[in-house]
């Protein structure tokens, strides 16, 4: 057993930390109100080579483990919720499939940019009738002439409005009444292809979520991403990976959260002593560093298990699933013990809250990951 | 062109520090480069970017202060050398003989290095370095622009600026101003730990022993005193007034 970073995690905690509180804090709250993607913020995480951080670096990537992907998540989402999720998005949705799937003429296209940040990347599975039930898919491509002709609609599309090419999952024919689904990349600026960015969130409000509309596409039959009929199966080892970044985006939130809770409670003097001596508040605040040590030990384990090419499908689980009930505990709490200011935006701890919750929702809902825990464990 | 930048790794006075037996303990401290060493790493880079340069960095330390070395590679230095020191804090004679004692077996043509260390705040060792390797100095500086052989440097003195003309090779110390540090790139640190890292035993520099003896001992060292609140005056301007001048007076007695 090492619990110790090694040298080159520490530096690139050390690096996204120091990056985070200068660069993303700053503007996290404005951006809020605002609903303003900080593209800014990705153009310099390009130039430091971090967009493209777990990927190979012959495809312009830096090479670097799973557990620094989700140090790098971590610290993004304890400036900013929605910075962490544009990025954790990009690099497992996006990129991941891409280097996991994609053919080498694919690679060199559509993960050269997504290393680089030219392009953001992004992936197309859910549907209004389908998220982790695949079976409720009506997106359709037809082989029509060696193109695929796509037709269908996707919602809740993370970065697709910053990226150059979006997969997306369809269904590309019909055996005996089941669908067989593939995933097709296809270019956004195909014409019929458009995304649009009509909802109103509770949180993470600066990142960008969308729908896309595939109307009559045609691209290419080798757009083909990975092999036909299993652009499911695919997705779900994808998710996988996703998972461990949800996780961190939790694990970040939460700490900002206790950080500020601590201080707050620290500072905020009532019947003569700081309430930080106050057991109520003193217990709250030890369940808060107990849970975020736990959940991150838990992050870091399947980070771990991903990196030395174990299966991690249930610690993935189990690290979104914990990670992201925690968080949304640790902002609760941590917006009690701020009293009435914790309701105010000045304070920040709302805006934690609202952006946990999604947390407990994407990449599959925590009833989905205790089903994925529960078929790991053989019920 | 070869540049030596020298460094320190220092404790983060950012955070909560703590002293216990008159040593600031090393108990949870989060150790980094020290700022104003990073204006020197960032200038050296800066410089190699634009006409090509050699660098090494130099510090001296126990063995963590390695990540600061290593910070300053992923930043752009080419190699480093790390003098181990693991006994309390060199004072400046100390450090200085060990560093000169690297350095001048070494080609250089410019060498560069925080004005001070945010730790100590001496501001004496580099310059001391410069006067053992009997080459010129120039302290504080804020902008450097080489010419053939010769440099034009300014430099802050005390808020307004001197231009200093000055033949290479020459040591200068790097103050806030001169640039912008850069986040070391992550292609940067991958490649960080694969470039040379060179350690030396203070034996090895085959020094006099007085020259390695501290010649300065600290005998405490303590937290200042917590501000107190501050009082604020209310009632007619003319009360203030005479308020304040009775508290000078009487209560703080500075007048």
């Amino acid at each position: 057993m090492n619990y110790d970073l090694t040298d080159e995690q520490q530096m690139i905690y050390k690096m996204m930390k120091e990056f985070s509180d200068e660069v993303v804090a700053p503007g996290a709250e404005q951006r809020d109100k605002d609903k303003a993607f900080p593209k800014e913020i990705f153009d310099q995480l390009g130039k430091l080579g971090i967009m493209g951080l777990p990927f190979p670096e012959e495809y312009g990537g830096s090479g670097a483990d799973t557990i620094s992907f989700a140090i790098a998540v971590e610290e993004l989402s304890r400036a900013c919720g929605s910075t962490g999720i544009t990025y954790s998005a990009h690099v497992s949705l996006g990129g991941a499939p891409l280097n996991l799937f994609g053919t080498e003429g694919q690679k060199k296209d559509y993960l050269v940019p997504i290393c680089t940040g030219e392009s953001l990347g992004a992936f197309g599975l859910t549907e209004p009738n389908a998220g982790s039930d695949a079976g409720g898919t009506e997106t359709e491509a037809k082989l029509v002439n060696g193109e695929w002709v796509i037709n269908g609609s996707k919602c809740f599309i993370t970065n697709a409005s910053y990226a150059k090419i979006v997969p997306v999952t369809a269904i590309t024919a019909r055996k005996d009444g089941k669908k067989e689904i593939s995933a097709i990349i296809v270019p956004t600026d195909k014409m019929g292809f458009s995304v649009k960015a009509p909802y109103e969130k509770m949180g993470l409000n600066a990142s960008d979520t969308t729908e896309i509309y595939v109307e009559d596409v045609h691209v290419p039959e080798d757009f083909m991403l990975g092999k036909r009929g299993e652009g499911f199966k695919q997705f779900l080892i994808t998710l996988d990976g996703g998972r461990i970044g949800i996780g961190a985006m939790a694990v970040g939130i939460a700490q900002a959260a206790y950080e500020k809770a601590l201080a707050y409670a620290k500072e905020r003097t009532q019947f003569g002593r700081s309430i930080s001596k106050f057991q109520a508040i003193q217990f709250k605040l030890a369940d808060m560093a107990m849970k975020l040590e736990l959940a991150r030990g838990m992050l870091y384990k399947a980070a771990w298990l991903k990196d030395h090419g174990r299966k991690f499908s249930k610690e993935a689980s189990m690290c979104k699933l914990y990670a992201s009930e925690i968080c949304m505990e640790t902002c609760r709490d941590a917006i009690q013990i701020h009293g009435g200011n914790g309701y105010m935006k000045e304070y920040q701890v709302e805006r934690y809250m609202r952006d946990a919750k999604l947390l407990e929702i994407g990449e599959g809902t925590s009833e989905v990951q205790r089903m994925v825990i529960a078929r790991e464990i053989g019920c | 062109m070869n540049i030596l930048v020298l460094l320190k790794q220092t404790f983060d006075t950012e955070e909560n520090i703590v002293i216990e037996n008159g040593q600031i303990s090393e108990e949870n401290v989060e150790f980094i480069m020290n700022p104003y060493d990073e204006y020197a790493v960032e200038e050296a880079v800066k410089i190699k970017e634009e006409i090509g340069a050699e660098i090494t960095a130099i510090t001296l330390g126990p063995s963590r202060t390695a990540s600061a070395l290593r910070t300053a590679l992923a930043m752009g230095a080419d190699q480093a050398v790390l003098i181990e020191w693991d006994e309390q804090e060199a004072d400046e004679w100390t450090a200085s003989n060990l560093i000169a004692a690297v350095v001048k077996n070494r080609d250089f043509d410019l060498i560069l290095g925080g004005n001070m260390a945010i730790d100590s705040g001496s501001g004496q060792v580099a310059i001391r370095v410069a006067e053992k390797l009997g080459i010129p100095h120039v302290s504080t500086i804020t902008k450097l622009t080489l010419n053939d052989g010769t440099a034009t440097v300014e430099r802050d003195v005390e808020g307004d600026v001197e231009i200093v003309e000055i033949q290479l090779p020459f040591l200068a110390t790097t103050q806030q101003g001169l640039n912008e540090p850069r986040y070391p790139s992550l292609p940067g640190i991958m490649k960080a730990k694969k470039k040379p890292l060179k350690t030396f035993s203070v034996e090895e520099l085959s020094l006099e022993n007085e020259d390695v003896t501290t010649a300065t001992v600290i005998i405490d060292q303590y937290l200042p005193a917590k501000k107190q609140a501050g009082q604020i005056l209310e009632g007619e301007l003319q009360d203030q007034v005479s308020e304040l001048v009775q508290i000078l007076q009487n209560a703080a007695k500075v007048v």
